[in-house]
Formats: structure tokens, sequence, C-alpha cells
């Protein structure tokens, strides 16, 4: 006997759009950016522990695993600034037409690239003598 | 008819106890970072290339920077703590390991905030140079 037609759970049946990708994409830098600080954490108290823990520490943090994460971190830190301004003005209860709502999602996808574009230049200085 | 006691919804408490309070709070620190992410970024450009020690010290040692500085750690620990709880709220559905990993969240990133702290002060106060 066939299955009579049952309502799907809505992530069966979601089409994989901008909103989605814009909403998974917060979480994920959000997370980037947890981890992130905890290497600020690290290079504080190497700081505070003399110039040798603090030349080891930039050593460290100079690892290339270590600088792969700190590059996501610059688009992280762009990303989540923008959309969670974005997401103030909805908490504010602005900005949820469409339109409107389709703009400002581009226009943080777009400035992150850009605003990540910019920090690596202005810290590619302070970032890029660190190794 | 409610069933909610005045003191109850004067209070805002669901059953979960602290709903509101929770999101408040994490729009209340995210409105806090965005001021302070930009002058961390602004910080990290003026401390030059590689960032030198002393540099660094003498940055943490402008009272301004030093208390811009213990807010960052702070507030970024609270906000992280928050954003966190409900990801991991989210995608652990085992209620055992949702509390294990919860509490080691909170263990985690108190552990870290009083490390950055603690290395904040005693740049201020004058650590070796």
């Amino acid at each position: 006997m066939a299955q009579p037609e049952r309502p799907l759970s809505p992530f069966m049946q979601y089409r994989w759009q901008y909103t989605n990708t814009l909403s998974i994409l917060h979480r994920i830098t959000g997370t980037l950016l947890s981890l992130c600080f905890f290497v600020l954490v690290y290079w504080l108290a190497a700081a505070a522990s003399g110039p040798e823990r603090y030349a080891a520490a930039l050593a460290t943090i100079g690892s290339p695993l270590v600088r792969l994460l700190l590059i996501g971190g610059l688009f992280s830190f762009s990303y989540h600034l923008l959309n969670g301004i974005r997401h103030l003005f909805w908490d504010a209860g602005y900005g949820f037409e469409l339109p409107v709502a389709r703009k400002s999602g581009w226009a943080a996808a777009i400035g992150a690239v850009a605003l990540t574009v910019v920090l690596w230049f202005v810290l590619g200085a302070s970032l890029g003598g660190a190794a | 008819m409610s069933l909610r006691s005045p003191l109850g919804r004067v209070l805002g408490l669901g059953s979960a106890r602290g709903g509101s309070g929770h999101w408040y709070s994490q729009r209340v620190t995210a409105v806090a970072l965005v001021i302070l992410g930009f002058w961390f970024i602004a910080s990290l450009a003026m401390l030059g290339a590689g960032a030198p020690h002393a540099a660094v010290l003498g940055w943490l040692q402008s009272p301004f920077s030093a208390v811009m500085a213990l807010l960052l750690v702070a507030v970024t620990a609270y906000h992280a703590l928050l954003g966190l709880q409900v990801v991991f709220e989210d995608y652990i559905s085992d209620k055992g390991a949702r509390l294990v990993v919860l509490v080691a969240l909170k263990f985690a990133l108190v552990v870290a905030a009083l490390i950055g702290i603690l290395a904040v002060l005693r740049i201020a106060f004058g650590a070796q140079a």
C-alpha cells in the first residue's frame, strides 16, 4: 500500500538559496572567530611573559596552520561584523522586505570580501612579519 | 485566563527561565564588539610590522588601551559563549553530550578570558619591558 502524502520536515525540502547560505555562514564565521579568540589570549599572555616567550609565540602564530586560521579570521571578522549589523537592523524591526533583505545580504557578502582585502593590506605588515 | 503569575510575567521568565536575557545580552555585546573590533584592528595596524614586543607593551601601558583591551577580552568571551551555546544546542541532540560540551565550553571561555585579563593587567601595571 502506498504511503499517503505526508508533509516533509522543512530541512528536507528547502531549496538551497542565499538566505540559508548567509545564515550558516554567520555561524561558521562566528565559530572561527571564537577559535581566534584563543589565539588572541595566547598572544596577550605571551606578551606579558617577556620577550623570549613573546618571540616563541609569534613563531607559533606564524606557523602555517595558525596563519590559515587567522586569514580565515580576517574574512570571518569582516563577514560576521557586516552581517551582524544586518541582524541588528532586523532585531530593531527594519529591513525584512525581500528586496531589501536581498540587497543587504549581497552588501554583507561583497562588503566582507572587500573589507577582508582592506584588512589584509592594513594588517599585512603586522601579521606578515609575525613569522 | 492566563495561568502565569503576575510576578512571572513581569520578570519575563518563560519555562526556560532566561531566554530573553540570553537574546538581549547577545545583542548588547554585539554592539559593543562593533566598536571594540574596529579599535582592535586600528591598534594592530599601529603596532607596525611584526608587532614588536616593546610596541605591544607601550600600547597596553596606556590606560585607555588597557581598558579597551580588557573589554575586548571580556565581551568577546561572553559573546562567543552565548553564540557557541546556541550552535551546540542546535547540533548536539544527545542531552548528556550536550551538557558535557556546554559545561566544557563555559570552563574554556572563562579560563581563557581570565588568562587574557590577567595578561593585560600585568602589562598595564608594568610587566618587564
